[in-house]
């Protein structure tokens, strides 16, 4: 059958830059100096540099080919829908990459001084101001470089607050579905983990948690609604069981799109928890960063906030306050990613509060409509509720020898990005979709006939669905030889040799 | 599979072959297959101590690491450099690659350990759940 | 809402289909209690002229076209406009990181690339696909250090930039790893040998030295790899200024540099979104943390790139990962990438050249009426001089000249008494540099 979303288009050969290189291309052109000329041999002796080695050498327009054919190549949310579970792959709007380029914002140096950075310091007040009600917090730092920075300084913040009243306590407790980030951070910061097994509905068992918390456990960290896309009814009782005992609850606010609008940590017994702007505030992922994770808590861990903090001084002007003595300290140079303050601020200005709920409601209700229609064609291990995402099984597909990383696979080849497979641990074979509220019911419906007819071919040929994708440039990377025999970067000695294109002749539309 | 009826086994599928006071030790085809293929193989070094059923090191394929638990007491005489270049010598040939060879503390120990047909029974109950 | 694609009736078929009343039914879940009943209170919903008045007067308000004199770990270099038409093509903005090899070979190749580049002009033989920044960097490199060495301490140059110090002691001081600081020569402004070759241990992991350092000098990093080495402690080199590599010699006898690679055509943008990067001996690999690109075929013979080793990473090792580190810092790294193709060989040495030209003839046009302090030191585009005014006095008078000093240092070094940091790119002119240390001895 052949894919409606997707046909055969051509993709550029490209090769290495490197390959094109070649003693004498320039690509660019330096104004005179005006300035006397120096001798670097004289002035730095022994520690002047002989010459760039393999540095290429190449004219602007193959700069501008070569990266613009690399493009192509790339799947992107511009082209269509990512369903990948917990990354909140939203439209990224173009206003925020114009007005994150207005001069005075995109040249600001982070050292110029107080009076000319007015307007930078006002945007990170406003954020901070928004975020806080958003998440219905008493304070926030805007500092750390994306989620699990902040998960780290959320925890370093945890730890000073327990240190402060004389022990940092031992232990974190974490469920089993939690995101890897989790427990790699809490080991980062010198806890010893408790993994606290689900129940049979994929949610924290608040009498299981009773039994374990003492006053050894420092916190909790919880994502909330849970990897499985389910909102914990338990939060209260376990925000309870953790105070009571005087440990914290650290909210992972990964799936903050599920909540937006419609409830607040904050209010519901949250100490402190981080954001992914690159996710829930639609800065954009850019094939893997730059995010942002700002940390929001409560007025008990301002003290301990990373220095330096916004100050409103006496004359009305907005500058940074440093004297901090019971800061953590810094957990990065200069203030954070003010690029994505700036994208994530006209994000939400360009919702307001009624956006902001509508955008919420429309995630939900897209995954919903895809649970609907997806029931009973892929298992759904836990039967409840789902928000904004939603956690199927492969196991009525496995059956067939096909298992959830093929159909992701073969999923590729109508024309989408797979879903996040194999997480979260709590279900084995997972299939984790997350819509977002950036899709049309067309592109939902695109999406669903794709997977119901990929349901299909596992039981008239399974092999073909094993052995996706059968449409793209390359096939399946042979990702074994490249761990064990690990090539991190050209050497002249590797033969020349793109990936030719497809063969006229060769392609089939299946 | 055939796990041979000499070696003895624990149920984290590790294999250990006495041989007189010493012993090799490797990981089963059992492990193997469901390890998938195996990139990297960490390994203590000659000289260090093995304390039963405490972790020694780890086996990595591409998107996995399992730890390796120490089926027996004992200090490490020899370790096998080869799979250092070549792990996949475990995947084609998981009982006939030993990662290292130990002195053993007390030969005794393992007799505590699951025989051939002990594990193969093991095996099938994990395989089947 | 304009970002929303479902009409009204679109939704109320999608409901009926799910065979629910209303969308509200889906959140019943959240105790009643918590459902919020009213409206958030941030700012209206504002049309896209609005949002783009706001923000012109937050720029006007933040003043542009200052000639600034401003380094210190972000450099101010000229930015070619190919950058920003490559970067915010949809398929490099707005795509995801590459887990899925087959459909991100755009993304793959290009870090590929990147990783390239850093080696040749770091001198290391592998480089990760980007760190969140310099400090971070630095941070992580020297844990990368005790993984490697099985030690847990560390020696640091008190001329590491202050803000990068900072950053290391929180990742550092609750977890029993101490660090032991080394100072500076007076002429020269570069690490005490002497007092290194007495700080380092055999409990030390590595030492940390920022070359060139914050005061703009070279540091020796023979003489100091030779120190650590011999007690078995590895090299870290933090490099912030990443254009000094294109005329300075890169510190090959390190074992990781951790660097900022800002000055590649990244924007200051008030201190973020930066682009750290680490490089390091090749027989470290699996302690590096980060993320890696690797060259590999695919089933039909055909080179293609995915990333690699990931079972350092913390989606697979969890608590054991080498670093709790996600995101990275993707586009901004192509960023660069693409500022490396544009000069390349030949341009990243007259550039650099250019940089080292600006700040020798500023330095001695001070050295005419001030102190430049380290005179005996090596620089690259840096320099600290020391007035009788407070710096901040000279600045503010500075500012009413549409020039933006040298950073004060009162705050890191109070020992240099009223020293200020000065940096000259390429975009400082001759007339600007002429007019600030005219303005300075007003």
């Amino acid at each position: 059958m052949k894919p409606r979303k997707v046909s055969q288009h051509v993709n550029q050969n490209e090769g290495l830059i490197f390959e094109k290189s070649s003693p004498g291309k320039k690509a660019y052109k330096l104004p005179p100096l005006d300035v006397p000329e120096v001798n670097p041999e004289k002035l730095l002796g022994e520690q002047a540099r002989e010459d760039l080695g393999l540095m290429p050498e190449v004219s602007e327009i193959e700069i501008i080919r070569h990266f613009t054919r690399l493009s192509t190549w790339n799947y992107a949310i511009d082209l269509g829908m990512y369903p990948l579970g917990s990354c909140t792959m939203k439209y990224n709007a173009r206003v925020n990459e114009f007005v994150a380029r207005l001069e005075g914002l995109g040249n600001a140096h982070p050292y110029q001084p107080e009076k000319i950075s007015q307007g930078a310091l006002r945007i990170i007040k406003t954020l901070q101001e928004c975020l806080c009600e958003i998440t219905g917090m008493d304070t926030i730092t805007l500092q750390p470089a994306a989620g699990a920075h902040g998960e780290f300084t959320g925890i370093l913040l945890i730890r000073a607050y327990h240190e402060s009243r004389g022990n940092p306590r031992k232990k974190i407790i974490i469920p089993d579905s939690a995101h890897g980030t989790n427990p790699a951070t809490a080991a980062i910061c010198g806890y010893e983990i408790i993994n606290l097994k689900s129940n049979a509905e994929g949610m924290v068992d608040a009498s299981l948690l009773a039994s374990v918390v003492d006053d050894t456990v420092a916190g909790m960290m919880l994502t909330n609604p849970s990897t499985i896309g389910v909102f914990e009814k338990e939060i209260h009782r376990i925000a309870d069981v953790l105070h009571d005992k005087g440990a914290l609850l650290y909210m992972d606010g990964a799936n903050m799109n599920a909540l937006v609008g419609k409830t607040r940590p904050g209010d519901f017994g949250v100490d402190v928890m981080h954001l992914n702007l690159h996710k829930t505030f639609s800065t954009p992922h850019g094939g893997g960063g730059p995010g942002s994770g700002p940390v929001a808590c409560k007025k008990i861990l301002e003290r301990f906030l990373p220095t330096p903090v916004l100050t409103t001084r006496t004359d009305g002007k907005l500058g940074f306050e440093y004297n901090r003595p019971q800061s953590i300290g810094r957990v990065r140079a200069f203030y954070g990613n003010f690029g994505m303050f700036v994208r994530a601020l006209a994000y939400i200005f360009a919702n307001g509060p009624d956006g902001l709920r509508q955008t919420t409601e429309d995630a939900v209700l897209n995954a919903n409509y895809i649970r609907k229609k997806l029931e009973g064609i892929y298992e759904l291990p836990y039967k409840t509720g789902s928000m904004h995402e939603v956690v199927f099984s492969d196991h009525l597909q496995t059956q067939n020898g096909v298992k959830t990383g093929d159909i992701a696979k073969r999923l590729i080849d109508y024309g989408f990005h797979p879903y996040t497979t194999s997480f979260p641990l709590i279900v084995p074979g997972a299939l984790m979709i997350e819509p977002t509220e950036s899709e049309s019911k067309e592109e939902l419906d695109l999406f669903i006939d794709a997977m119901k007819s990929i349901a299909q071919e596992v039981q008239d040929d399974p092999q073909l669905v094993v052995s996706a994708p059968h449409n793209t440039r390359v096939a399946r990377m042979d990702e074994t030889t490249a761990a064990r025999k690990p090539i991190l970067r050209w050497k002249p000695e590797q033969k020349a040799q793109a990936t030719p294109a497809p063969k006229p002749e060769l392609v089939e539309t299946r | 599979m055939a796990f041979p009826s000499d070696y003895r086994y624990t149920k984290e599928h590790e294999w250990i072959k006495v041989d007189g006071n010493q012993a090799t030790i490797g990981i089963t085809d059992y492990a193997q297959n469901s390890l998938g293929d195996i990139v990297f193989v960490e390994l203590p070094k000659v000289g260090d101590e093995l304390t039963a059923g405490k972790t020694f090191g780890s086996v990595e394929s591409v998107k996995a690491v399992s730890d390796l638990y120490a089926p027996a007491t004992g200090k490490v005489v020899a370790i096998n450099e080869s799979l250092a270049t070549a792990p996949e010598k475990i995947n084609s040939d998981a009982h006939g690659s030993w990662m290292l060879r130990i002195q053993l503390k007390d030969a005794g120990e393992v007799n505590k350990l699951l025989s051939a047909d002990d594990y193969d029974k093991f095996v099938k109950e994990e395989g089947g759940q | 809402m304009r970002y929303l694609p479902k009409s009204p009736a679109d939704r109320e078929v999608m409901l009926r289909e799910i065979g629910v009343h209303s969308v509200d039914d889906f959140f019943k879940a959240i105790p009643a209690e918590y459902r919020l009943d009213r409206d958030l209170k941030v700012p209206r919903q504002m049309a896209e002229s609005e949002i783009i008045d706001y923000f012109r007067e937050r720029s006007q308000e933040n003043a542009a076209g200052y000639a600034a004199f401003l380094g210190a770990g972000a450099y101010h270099h000229y930015r070619p406009v190919i950058i920003d038409a490559l970067v915010q093509r949809g398929e490099f903005l707005t795509s995801y990181t590459p887990y899925q090899a087959e459909i991100s070979q755009g993304t793959l190749q290009a870090i590929f690339e990147f990783q390239t580049m850093i080696c040749e002009l770091t001198g290391m033989e592998i480089a990760n696909a980007s760190m969140y920044d310099g400090s971070t960097g630095a941070a992580e490199a020297i844990l990368m250090a005790m993984r490697v060495t099985g030690r847990h301490e560390s020696v640091i140059a008190r001329t590491v930039h202050p803000e990068y110090r900072e950053v290391i002691h929180t990742y550092l001081h609750h977890r029993d790893m101490p660090m032991t600081f080394v100072g500076y020569q007076e002429d020269t402004g570069e690490t005490k040998l002497d007092e290194l070759e007495k700080s380092v241990t055999d409990r030390t992991a590595c030492v940390l030295i920022q070359s060139p350092n914050f005061f703009g000098s070279i540091e020796d990093v023979a003489a100091i790899a030779e120190i650590a080495h011999r007690k078995g402690a590895l090299l870290v080199v933090s490099i912030a200024e990443a254009l000094s590599l294109g005329i300075v010699k890169p510190p090959a006898e390190a074992d990781i540099v951790s660097m900022e690679a800002q000055s590649f055509g990244v924007p200051l943008g008030f201190g973020g979104p930066y682009d750290g990067v680490l490089g390091a001996k090749e027989k470290y690999v699996r302690q590096m943390p980060g993320r890696l690109v690797g060259e590999t075929k695919d089933k039909n013979g055909n080179r293609g790139y995915v990333l690699t080793l990931s079972t350092r990473e913390q989606h697979i090792r969890r608590e054991k990962a080498t670093s709790n580190i996600c995101t990275n810092q993707a586009l901004v790294a192509l960023m660069s990438t693409i500022y490396m193709n544009v000069y390349g060989r030949e341009g990243l040495k007259d550039l650099a050249k250019q940089n080292l030209a600006k700040a020798h003839y500023a330095a001695g046009e001070f050295g005419k009426r001030a102190k430049v302090l380290f005179p005996r030191g090596k620089r690259f585009n840096e320099f600290v001089v020391q007035s009788k005014e407070d710096p901040h006095a000279i600045n503010d008078r500075l500012l009413e000249k549409k020039i933006v000093g040298g950073l004060s240092l009162k705050k890191f070094y109070p020992e240099l008494g009223n020293a200020s940091l000065w940096c000259c790119t390429e975009m400082n002119t001759r007339e600007q540099i002429d007019a600030a240390i005219q303005a300075v001895h007003a």
